[in-house]
């Protein structure tokens, strides 16, 4: 046996620096929280060399199993993995009830608030947001005013992002109502973790995920249940070159349907057939991964070759289900999403479960004068955007890059909110031979078909560069994975 | 089945099988330039010619040395045909398809890619190359092996047994072409051990020695035309792969094994009636290379029938 060492030990934990945030695993005075105590107590008993080894037979494994995304515009190696931290982030299941409580809130709200939109739009009338806001979202699609999308869904998988405040109380930044990527990763990392650290989960209870892809077929099975016996389901995908290409393919296969590309679909007579090796084959759900802009030619972009012509003709006339149907991302433009409170409050006449960040609306002329004169303190960020682009962390800006933003808000106010700059919380992360805090957020996935399902964690992703609030994985963030932990050991 | 994923599968199958022929051929030049390299009779040319791209080689290199044709065979991404592009190619189609084949499969394969790609950017093969080479074939194998223990026979899975017997076929005559030319024109060392090992070599470049020496003993080069085109039984025959890629495909459109229902079932038929009913004699009396070239030119047609009858997307929409 080998002697080891105290420096060789985590238990140099005690140089761990929790700093002035909410830490996912520590309380301020370096202990451990409760739902923490056996993760705490098993890695305290290895070495770091240990840890750093099986940190990387993770990471060899997903580049062995091909658990990649694409980088836009990387020539060399266009595939990479998001690098993965083994340490668990840990919630407990009291947390986690309310979060659910939470998502489910949200989100049976803001279908109703889509199918308002898009329908008889009492919202509007009764003045509880104002017209114009929803008017003048670049997502919003008049083609889709009148739809009657099947069983009166339209966003079947949600992404929120989740932050927690210095307090450690959770806020949703963001709800991802179109294509929301990375369940694949919740699955893959769960496989991982239970390869690295077999004998916690036997220890913990661990709540399972494995049934997400279970939950995702019934769910769009159901859309079609009245239109055939035995519906044929498959995922859209843009193809190989998508950056979420791993996942159109993961789910496809999970769930053994078909992943088809829009050239593998064509409509006749209003319906969607798949072209096989027999010829023509009815297809009645499709799980698109491909943006409203891009997913039907003859409505949307005239010059989208990833699309199918003629789909939203068929989706119209009720021959095939889309999830999510066309239009959702309504209510995912960032300056809806300031208005979600009233929203609950409106459809629900309830108080919201789970709080926004306090957010500014820049068409507001005094919320906009206030952003304006104090943008070195705010976060601002494009209505329609994601993977991080386009923003300013006022706190870390340079008064040319203040500048140019304040250029870009008075050209176009509509299109900017600002929100203070939340102190993100934190979790230990593996670097080198010691324990880090980076910075953290949670997606947690919701799938609302018949009921509303919450996967039990969700995608913990991680700011991996030191300081940095960004956890894109599209900007170098990695991902940890989440355990609702069902009872203390 | 999708038209785009049977095209994948039957695509994914080719270039593995090609990968591996073509490192099959370099481990068995490899081992006789050892054997000839006091007779100063070092060839590396025909293993280019037999993959079929003189041409480009000379575009890119000015002398087939070894370490050229090494280098434009197993790594050279300018050459469609060289074992590191051959494994892209399966692996990009793998990955086009990896809801339809088994994990075991993809894994192999990223896996099989990742090893020769990491090798290549290693600054080539060196010292262990035989091993290189010999790992490649393994693995090339293993695939198959995995495909057949892992993957319903179904039909995705007989799109890849077509296009594994289709690429098998065309490589095994290739081999007989170069050979018979390189062999030809020695009489001199006609019974030698010299003209021994170049037969030898001949047969393990199809795997095909141990399988030989049971079935005829001594070598003989009616025999070997015999067993590597007319043999029924042995797997890498020309007549075997063809009657196996028949079977699949009959197996996909359940048409009758003895007739035919499309254009690619009868051009195959067809193919496999004239071998099965002429002789290693005749082949050798009519010419070989007229043979083989003949024989290359109705294989890649039953491909492009497959390819017209199942992979192009017709229908179009009104």
């Amino acid at each position: 046996m080998q002697q080891q060492t105290s420096m060789e030990r985590v238990n140099g934990v005690s140089e761990y620096d929790v700093g002035d945030f909410y830490d996912e695993m520590f309380a301020h005075d370096a202990s451990p929280r409760d739902n923490c105590n056996l993760l705490y107590k098993r890695v305290i008993g290895l070495t770091t060399l240990d840890l750093h080894r099986r940190k990387m037979a993770a990471e060899r494994s997903m580049v062995r199993l091909g658990i990649t995304f694409n980088v836009y515009g990387d020539e060399e190696g266009t595939e990479r993995i998001i690098p993965f931290d083994i340490l668990p982030r840990i919630i407990d299941a009291d947390e986690w009830k309310w979060v659910t409580d939470g998502l489910k809130q949200r989100i049976v709200a803001l279908n109703m608030f889509i199918d308002d939109v898009y329908g008889d739009q009492k919202i509007l009338k009764d003045k509880a947001i104002p017209e114009h806001v929803v008017r003048s979202a670049s997502s919003f699609r008049p083609q889709c005013v009148g739809l009657k999308p099947p069983k009166g869904v339209w966003c079947h998988i949600t992404g929120t992002d989740l932050v927690r405040d210095q307090d450690g109380k959770f806020y949703v930044l963001e709800d991802n109502l179109r294509c929301p990527s990375g369940v694949s990763y919740v699955l893959q990392n769960r496989q991982l973790m239970k390869q690295a650290f077999p004998d916690l989960f036997e220890s913990l209870s661990v709540r399972p995920v494995d049934d997400y892809c279970g939950q995702l077929l019934d769910a769009l099975n159901y859309l079609a249940e009245d239109r055939a016996e035995t519906p044929t389901v498959g995922v859209l995908t843009p193809g190989v070159y998508n950056s979420a290409y791993f996942e159109h393919s993961f789910l496809a296969q999970q769930m053994g349907v078909d992943l088809v590309e829009g050239r593998d679909l064509v409509v006749q007579d209003k319906k969607v057939y798949m072209r096989t090796t027999k010829g023509l084959s009815k297809i009645d759900v499709l799980y698109r991964r491909i943006d409203d802009d891009f997913i039907d030619p003859r409505v949307f972009r005239e010059d989208s070759l990833l699309g199918v012509p003629g789909l939203i003709e068929a989706y119209q006339a009720g021959n095939i289900a889309l999830a999510n149907a066309p239009g959702t991302g309504i209510a995912d433009d960032k300056v809806i999403y300031a208005y979600v409170p009233q929203i609950i409050k409106y459809y629900l006449g309830e108080d919201p479960i789970l709080p926004n960040v306090p957010t500014y609306v820049c068409w507001d002329d005094k919320q906009r004068d206030h952003v304006l004169n104090n943008l070195h303190n705010f976060v601002v960020k494009p209505a329609n955007e994601s993977g991080g682009y386009g923003m300013l962390i006022g706190p870390r800006s340079t008064r040319e890059e203040q500048a140019k933003f304040a250029d870009l808000i008075k050209a176009n106010p509509r299109n900017y909110i600002a929100q203070p700059t939340l102190s993100l919380s934190r979790a230990p992360v593996i670097i080198e031979d010691r324990l880090e805090g980076r910075h953290v957020d949670l997606r947690p996935f919701i799938i609302y078909g018949r009921d509303v399902f919450v996967l039990p964690g969700g995608l913990t992703r991680v700011a991996l560069k030191k300081g940095s609030l960004v956890v894109n994985s599209s900007q170098g963030g990695g991902s940890k994975d989440t355990w609702v932990v069902e009872e203390l050991p | 089945m999708l038209s785009r994923v049977a095209e994948s599968i039957y695509w994914m199958s080719r270039y593995v099988e090609r990968a591996e022929n073509v490192a099959r051929f370099i481990a068995v030049n490899l081992n006789l330039s050892m054997d000839l390299a006091s007779e100063g009779h070092q060839q590396w040319l025909p293993l280019v010619t037999t993959t079929g791209d003189d041409k480009l080689f000379y575009e890119l290199y000015d002398a087939p040395t070894k370490r050229n044709v090494l280098e434009f065979l197993t790594f050279d991404r300018n050459n469609p045909n060289s074992i590191l592009s051959a494994l892209i190619n399966a692996r990009e189609n793998a990955r086009s398809i990896r809801e339809v084949i088994s994990a075991e499969m993809w894994e192999h394969l990223n896996n099989f890619y990742l090893m020769v790609k990491d090798v290549g950017r290693a600054g080539g093969v060196s010292e262990e190359q035989l091993v290189f080479y010999e790992q490649i074939r393994a693995s090339g194998q293993h695939f198959i092996g995995i495909t057949d223990a892992t993957m319903t026979h179904g039909e995705g899975w007989h799109f890849g047994q077509c296009g594994r017997f289709m690429e098998r076929a065309d490589k095994t005559s290739r081999i007989l072409d170069v050979k018979y030319y390189i062999l030809l024109p020695s009489p001199q060392h006609v019974g030698t051990p010299f003209d021994e090992l170049q037969w030898s070599a001949l047969l393990r470049s199809a795997s095909a020695f141990e399988m030989y020496r049971q079935r005829y003993g001594r070598i003989n080069p009616a025999n070997i035309v015999n067993f590597l085109v007319l043999d029924k039984e042995f797997p890498r025959a020309i007549l075997h792969c063809l009657s196996r890629a028949n079977d699949s495909l009959h197996a996909i459109t359940g048409s009758d094994p003895e007739g035919f229902s499309n254009l690619p079932e009868q051009r195959l038929g067809q193919l496999r009636a004239s071998l099965a009913f002429t002789s290693a004699e005749d082949i050798v009396n009519r010419g070989m290379h007229e043979f083989v070239d003949d024989m290359q030119r109705r294989v890649n047609a039953v491909g492009g029938a497959l390819s017209n009858t199942f992979f192009t997307r017709h229908a179009e929409a009104a």
